[in-house]
């Protein structure tokens, strides 16, 4: 029998080469497919932001960041109070979330094991499933009717609420990756486990946890159902802690269902605001998703 | 420090109450072949019937041996014989570690590593440790030094603490190429600038022993050269205690070498010794490649 040079008979030459072929149409088909799964995943986004552009641009001027919303009827008009508000509900829902975020996150990564830990991660799962809307009904039956009143406060807890759950597992994952050897490093200089978790995995972990942080800030800066019986909304300007605000999403809710075109208009161009504090605060977070151990 | 002078080979006790949680039972432990004590005498570091377990497999097997101050002494052996877990048990690192427990004792200085009033942050402090792998905290080349001063609350002044760091940084032959970018991370360093600052950091805090662990199995002759000269300068005033899996280094080192297998210590003695006229058949075996 001839054989080839590789030792193999000639005669499966034909099929080995046969069989390549499909192998490599295989490869191929497979590799559009995902691409255009791919694609499609883009796909939205992009039309949400063109559509946005073209319905609500148009509406965007320097009133809309400096004015109150006009009255019924009236033309102009904007919405710095909703802006204002928004900032002040993520900065107060960060101010109340983060720090327990981040403890919690840090405890489950460093004591994992222990049956508290268990609980709590499987918790923190749980929460993060949550729909919205019952976050939002479950702070307003505590806090609102404790306070008996629509406020900030009740808005902040509400997106606290939703928060914490989802930093404290990226934080725990965050320093969980962390490199033991960076732990016993510390621990063998004398520190002790507290001032090595600290002062060495914490900062090492930095740039992971604060990219999980403007995540979810820019996960929580558009909910719209935890505010709806929490900061309620106000047509004017406010930032006392007891008192009902105004925020972005609430406004194109309430902006987007009414019957009047301007509103409409002005809805979409919230949303473009919205959408584009978004993009900024992801963008932003993907410079700093970059490795802690990278060179100077 | 050192309390009490070598006298005689075989069975010893160090410092005033050797603490022994276990009665060594009734097999009889070969007695340690030591190598001649050390000019100043004494024992830095002393296993008493070390035994330890991860969980239900056990890594060590009643050992038995000195470790004469301010000397190098070298442990070797095949992968997974237990010389990491004898290192770590020293300044109780393997404590981080659950489900873990031991038997017998370890003396620093004479006095017992594990007895339950031992300050475990005061024993690392004075035990020292470089690791296999660098790991220089994500900082500054300063702060790396610094930190551990600092924590430690060693120096007052930043007066102080600049000499501290720049004495520090020399003594581990470094200075040199880092004075320039003290402030820059450490991360930017080569493999082998990082283990001599890994080093630096841990002469820093004034340890009396250093364990060492692989410290250059994970570099390039030149600067595994750099290492052992390192070694070499600092054995005037450290105890050095070093795994290898690297014959020669163990012989170029050392003065004192360990055979470790199988969780138990074969033999131990002066490295000349050990390398051209091991007593123990495994040991030869070991040494001259036959296994491992
Ligand atoms: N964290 C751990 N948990 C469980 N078993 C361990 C652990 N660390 C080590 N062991 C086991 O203990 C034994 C001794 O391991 P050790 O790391 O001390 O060996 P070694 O001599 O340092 O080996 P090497 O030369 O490969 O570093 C091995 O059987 C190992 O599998
Ligand atoms: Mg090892």
């Amino acid at each position: 029998m001839n054989t080839s040079t590789l030792g193999r008979p000639v005669d499966t030459d034909e099929k080995a080469s046969a069989l390549r072929r499909r192998r490599n149409r295989f490869n191929r088909i497979m590799l559009t497919l995902t691409g255009v799964c791919a694609v499609v995943v883009v796909v939205p986004l992009l039309l949400i932001f063109y559509y946005l552009m073209v319905a609500g641009a148009g509406s965007i001027n320097l009133d809309f960041f400096t004015q109150l919303p006009a009255p019924v009827g009236e033309p102009g008009g904007g919405m710095a109070n909703a802006l204002l508000g928004t900032m002040f509900l993520v900065l107060l829902a960060g101010a109340i979330g983060i720090p327990i975020a981040v403890g919690a996150g840090v405890f489950l990564a460093e004591d994992g094991r222990s049956p508290l830990a268990t609980v709590v991660r499987f918790t923190a799962d749980v929460m993060n499933g949550i729909p919205s809307i019952v976050v939002g009904i479950f702070v307003w039956a505590w806090v609102v009717v404790w306070m008996g009143r629509f406020s900030l406060l009740a808005g902040g807890i509400a997106l606290a609420v939703m928060l914490i759950p989802m930093v404290t597992r990226t934080t725990e994952e965050m320093v969980r990756l962390v490199p033991k050897e960076l732990r016993e490093g510390g621990v063998a200089l004398g520190f002790t486990r507290w001032r090595t978790t600290l002062g060495i995995v914490l900062p090492a972990a930095r740039s992971g946890i604060l990219t999980g942080v403007l995540v979810a800030l820019a996960r929580i800066a558009g909910e719209t159902a935890p505010l709806l019986f929490t900061a309620f909304g106000n047509p004017f300007w406010e930032w006392r802690l007891n008192e009902p605000i105004s925020a972005l999403p609430l406004l194109i809710y309430q902006y987007a269902i009414s019957p009047y075109d301007e509103w409409h208009r002005l809805a979409w161009a919230a949303a473009l605001v919205l959408i584009g504090l978004v993009l900024a605060v992801s963008l932003a977070s993907r410079f700093l998703i970059r490795n802690p151990y990278r060179q100077r | 420090m050192i309390m009490e002078k070598l006298s005689d080979a075989g069975e010893r006790t160090v410092g005033q109450s050797p603490v022994r949680s276990s009665p060594s039972g009734n097999r009889p432990a070969p007695p340690p072949r030591t190598g001649e004590p050390a000019p100043d005498g004494g024992l830095a570091v002393a296993a008493r019937d070390f035994s330890f377990w991860y969980g239900k497999t056990q890594a060590l097997d009643s050992i038995t041996l000195d470790v004469p101050v301010r000397r190098v002494s070298a442990l070797i052996g095949p992968s997974g014989c237990g010389k990491s877990t004898f290192l770590r048990s020293i300044n109780r690192m393997n404590d981080l570690i659950p489900d873990t427990r031991h038997e017998g004792e370890i003396l620093l200085d004479g006095s017992a590593v594990y007895s339950s009033g031992r300050d475990v942050v005061e024993l690392r402090k004075r035990v020292g440790m470089v690791f296999q792998k660098s790991n220089p905290f994500p900082k500054s080349i300063y702060e790396n030094v610094a930190y551990g001063p600092r924590v430690n609350r060693l120096v007052s002044s930043r007066g102080d603490m600049d000499a501290l760091v720049e004495e520090s940084l020399r003594q581990a032959a470094l200075w040199d190429e880092v004075k320039d970018r003290l402030d820059r991370s450490a991360l930017g360093l080569s493999g082998g600038q990082q283990q001599r600052l890994c080093i630096a950091r841990a002469l820093a805090v004034s340890p009396e022993v250093i364990l060492m662990d692989e410290p250059a199995s994970a570099l390039d002759p030149i600067a595994t050269q750099k290492i052992e000269e390192l070694i070499h300068e600092l054995k005037d005033r450290y105890t050095i205690l070093i795994v290898t899996h690297n014959m020669q280094q163990a012989a170029r080192v050392s003065d004192f070498t360990a055979f470790f297998f199988m969780g138990r210590l074969i033999e131990i003695g002066k490295t000349e010794e050990i390398f051209t006229n091991p007593r123990q058949e495994q040991t030869e075996a070991y040494i001259t490649g036959r296994f491992g």
